[in-house]
């Protein structure tokens, strides 16, 4: 019953209603796809990696100089670091996981030249590899020490007998099957037996659809540079890593060395996702307080604009909660237009942005959490004007008529 | 008469601060938001060396498999790098002034001085070319002899940092310095240099530092080197060695040659596509002839250097500043409305529609002014926030001088833009009704 004089009401101000509602239909437009996007972000970094990264120090290490033995340095390396208290375990690797620095190939799972590609990043560790990494062996074995190739051997190469490799790649290439005992192919036709499969750990670079397709070549990283994958003991990361920089520094002076923190690696990685994610969010904030303010602003004014109105309707009769509710109601109906058209506008923007460029479409849960948000803001911007405007006397009628 | 409208306009403004603050806040952070995207994005497409830019091309062939384009993306464009044996037959064209091949490599420096430990060092394999071609400031001697081109020989030009570290600063000229296991002539020394877009190689980070060491490219096909660069395949050939890698079909190396005329630019097309040509006969370049030459700053937005994440930003950047925009414009209604009375009188005391309409403009253009004024400190505190999260954008998150009047030219625009309505209706205002009830 209230409805229709507030409705007449505000077609008479047209404009101002109007502003209000274009301002809560943009800010709804922004915001959705604003939180939309972060969210997405901040869920594609904090894809679990299946590794232990948390307790892993990297080591880097570049031979030089005419007396740098490389197979017989990484040997005297891993017994020193293996021997290091607090260590867990320790394996080479040429490259470093999730690190945006890496190599991949591409292996076909039968002779047959025609056949698929499937590309997977490359990694060249020894059998202590499933420990360094904490990752989990999930069917066959784990490679024998036997089987570690030095760099310098003859038959050295991307296509060893036997390799292991991520569930993921071992779906792809062996739908319906088992992978194991499989074998996958390079180019020449040459074949590496699958004898273990990984549950799950990432390779190289965090944006590359095949980030998930991982194998493993029982190697040493050829010379002249090797890394350590160094697990520590829960909790003792970062006692060890100065240890372990100095003690490698004393194996073997012909050589330069880098020390990092796994974890370090990775928030790298992923610092320009991340950086994405804090601009949305500072977007989302700032515009919902410039929107709470511009909707405080208008009301305050509407108030005093009509405190004589608001002072008749007291003088005849209209309680306080009358007042309240009529600014409230107002309000409601000019958020909830803006609300309707903001939800035309955001689905639109998501359209313009996904066909654009490389934004997924939106998840319509998100335009439903918005909705909310902005009619609870709604009500909290015009609660305080409301409560003032019920204040005004009905004396106020009376003095300047 | 402007001058009185300012005047106005200030007494006007200081009449309700409130109102008048949440108006500069509203445009200030819409300009300050908007600003801080859009300097970023500036630095990111404005072209790193204008000197020059009209003359240097990123070379390209497409030298991929027949299967399958390079990009899936973009299946249209050749290869971003060269094959090593494509980059030493296209040095023996003729027709660009200058002309260089490159790819990046890591060395270990080792000083003299044994106190000084050994350290990595960033390597870029070129020609000699590559720094006149550039404009590579040199603070001692200069770019090395053609003849080290020719016979790989070790010579090297320092960055201006590593001259400090490996030297102590000082002229370094004629005297060696270790790289890894050999010994490298130093030709020249580069005063400091720092593109803010690595242009000549953003295939390898647009956003990375000037290599510290600069040796000759030939070197690479003379011993092995560390290459750090990205590297592309598509053929399934043995690569178990550095030297099946130079011969592969691989490509990691770029190429750019600087071209004096647009008879020479298109001569040197049809010199690449003869090229191409004789190559398919051997069997190779089997894709159809797809041979590209780009300017600095299309091969910059052909490679995304300004990327699809700041293009996304900036639209909102964009929505952000309109939905500021209408906060302001009821603002604006609201503080016109609340002074019609005022405005009665004077048009009643005689001013014209038009000199209300001009007086009420000056008001917004002032307001706009005062936003430009706290946007351009929100875009400078944005842009500090920016490179504090963003390690990459350290160099190119930087207000450009040129950037600074546009900031307040389009605050204030956009403010009298923001106005016009309320303008209008304020003009509209007829006296009488609002005399009566004074």
């Amino acid at each position: 019953m209230e409805i229709r004089p507030i409705l007449s009401a505000m077609t008479r101000n047209r404009t101002g209603s109007a502003l209000v509602a274009a301002q809560i239909a943009i800010t709804l437009t922004v915001v959705v796809n604003c939180t939309f996007m972060a969210v997405k972000r901040l869920e594609f970094i904090a894809r679990p990696s299946g590794m232990d990264i948390d307790n892993i120090i990297v080591v880097r290490s570049f031979g030089f100089g005419g007396d740098y033995a490389h197979d017989a340095s990484i040997a005297k390396d891993l017994e020193t670091l293996r021997a290091l208290p607090g260590v867990r375990a320790v394996t080479p690797s040429w490259n470093i996981p999730m690190s945006g620095g890496g190599s991949a190939m591409g292996r076909r799972a039968s002779l047959d030249e025609d056949a698929p590609t499937f590309n997977a990043n490359y990694y060249r560790v020894d059998e202590h590899a499933f420990a360094a990494l904490g990752v989990k062996l999930l069917e066959g074995r784990n490679f024998r020490p036997e089987e570690i190739m030095r760099s310098d051997a003859e038959n050295y190469s991307q296509t060893p007998p036997t390799i292991i490799v991520t569930k993921a790649l071992a779906d792809r290439a062996f739908p319906g099957k088992s992978a194991l005992g499989e074998y996958l192919y390079d180019g020449l036709n040459k074949g590496s037996e699958i004898v273990g499969i990984i549950e799950h750990m990432y390779g190289a670079w965090v944006d590359w659809d095949d980030f998930d397709k991982v194998v493993w070549l029982p190697q040493r990283p050829p010379a002249p540079s090797a890394s350590y994958l160094i697990r520590a003991e829960p909790g003792r990361r970062d006692e060890l890593m100065p240890v372990v920089e100095t003690t490698l520094e004393r194996t073997n002076r012909q050589r330069l060395l880098r020390t990092n923190s796994l974890e370090e690696i990775v928030a790298n990685s992923y610092e320009a996702d991340r950086a994405t994610a804090v601009l949305l969010v500072t977007a989302i904030v700032l515009l919902l307080t410039i929107t709470c303010l511009g909707i405080v602003g208008l009301a305050s004014f509407t108030v005093r604009q009509r405190t004589k109105q608001i002072g008749t309707r007291r003088a005849i009769g209209a309680r306080r909660i009358d007042i309240i509710r009529y600014f409230l109601i107002e309000n409601w109906l000019m958020t909830s237009i803006g609300i309707a058209l903001g939800t035309g506008l955001a689905i639109g923007l998501n359209y313009l942005l996904a066909t654009q460029f490389d934004v997924q479409r939106l998840d319509y849960g998100y335009l439903v959490g918005g909705m909310l948000a902005l009619w609870i803001l709604g009500f909290a911007a015009v609660a305080n004007p409301a409560r003032r405007a019920a204040k005004i006397s009905p004396a106020i009628a009376t003095r300047t008529v | 008469m402007f001058l009185y409208y300012l005047r106005l306009a200030k007494l006007s403004l200081s009449k309700q601060p409130m109102l008048t603050a949440l108006m500069i806040a509203a445009i200030g952070i819409g300009i300050g938001a908007c600003m801080t995207v859009t300097a970023y994005l500036y630095v990111l497409s404005s072209d790193p060396i204008p000197e020059k830019s009209a003359h240097l091309y990123a070379v390209r062939l497409d030298s991929w498999g027949a299967d399958q384009p390079f990009s899936r993306d973009y299946p249209w464009e050749a290869p971003w790098q060269l094959t090593q044996r494509d980059s030493v037959a296209l040095l023996e064209s003729p027709i660009p002034v200058r002309q260089a091949a490159m790819r990046r490599a890591v060395y270990s420096a080792i000083p003299a001085n044994d106190s000084v430990a050994p350290f990595f060092v960033s390597a870029r394999m070129t020609g000699r070319d590559f720094f006149d071609m550039f404009q590579v400031p040199f603070l001692y001697g200069g770019p090395w002899s053609v003849d080290a081109d020719k016979s790989a020989l070790n010579t090297v030009v320092l960055s201006h940092a590593t001259n400090e570290k490996l030297f102590g600063g000082e002229n370094s000229v004629g005297r060696e310095a270790r790289l890894g296991s050999e010994s490298f002539v130093v030709a020249g020394v580069m005063d400091r240099w720092q593109p803010t877009i690595l242009f000549y190689d953003v295939n390898n980070g647009p956003m990375n530092d000037v290599e510290d060491v600069f040796l000759p490219w030939s070197i690479a096909g003379r011993k092995e080197i560390d290459g750090a660069g990205n590297t592309n395949c598509f053929k399934d050939e043995l690569i178990e060695t550095y030297w099946d890698m130079l011969e592969s079909e691989c490509v990691y190396n770029q190429f750019w040659a600087e071209i004096a005329s647009s008879q020479d630019l298109e001569a040197y097309q049809v010199w690449l596509d003869t090229y191409t040509e004789g190559q398919k006969e051997l069997g190779r370049f089997e894709r159809p002839t797809n041979n590209r030459l780009s300017t600095v700053t299309e091969y910059m937005e052909i490679r995304g250097v300004a990327g699809d994440e700041a293009w996304v930003i900036m639209c909102i950047g964009v929505l952000f500043l309109i939905a500021c925009m209408v906060n302001t414009i009821g603002l604006i209604l609201a503080r016109f409305v609340a002074k019609s009375p005022v405005i009665a009188l004077r048009r009643a005391l005689g001013a014209s529609k038009a000199q209300i309409f001009r007086q009420h403009l000056v008001e917004v253009g002032l307001v706009g002014f005062a936003g430009g004024i706290l946007g351009l400190g929100l875009s400078y505190a944005g842009l500090a926030g920016l490179r504090m999260i963003l390690e990459e954008a350290e160099r190119a998150a930087r207000l450009r001088p040129e950037l600074i009047a546009m900031t307040i030219a389009i605050a204030v625009l956009s403010a009298m833009l923001a106005g016009l309505y309320p303008t209008w209706r304020i003009c509209r205002v007829s006296p009488a009704s609002f005399l009566k009830t004074q």
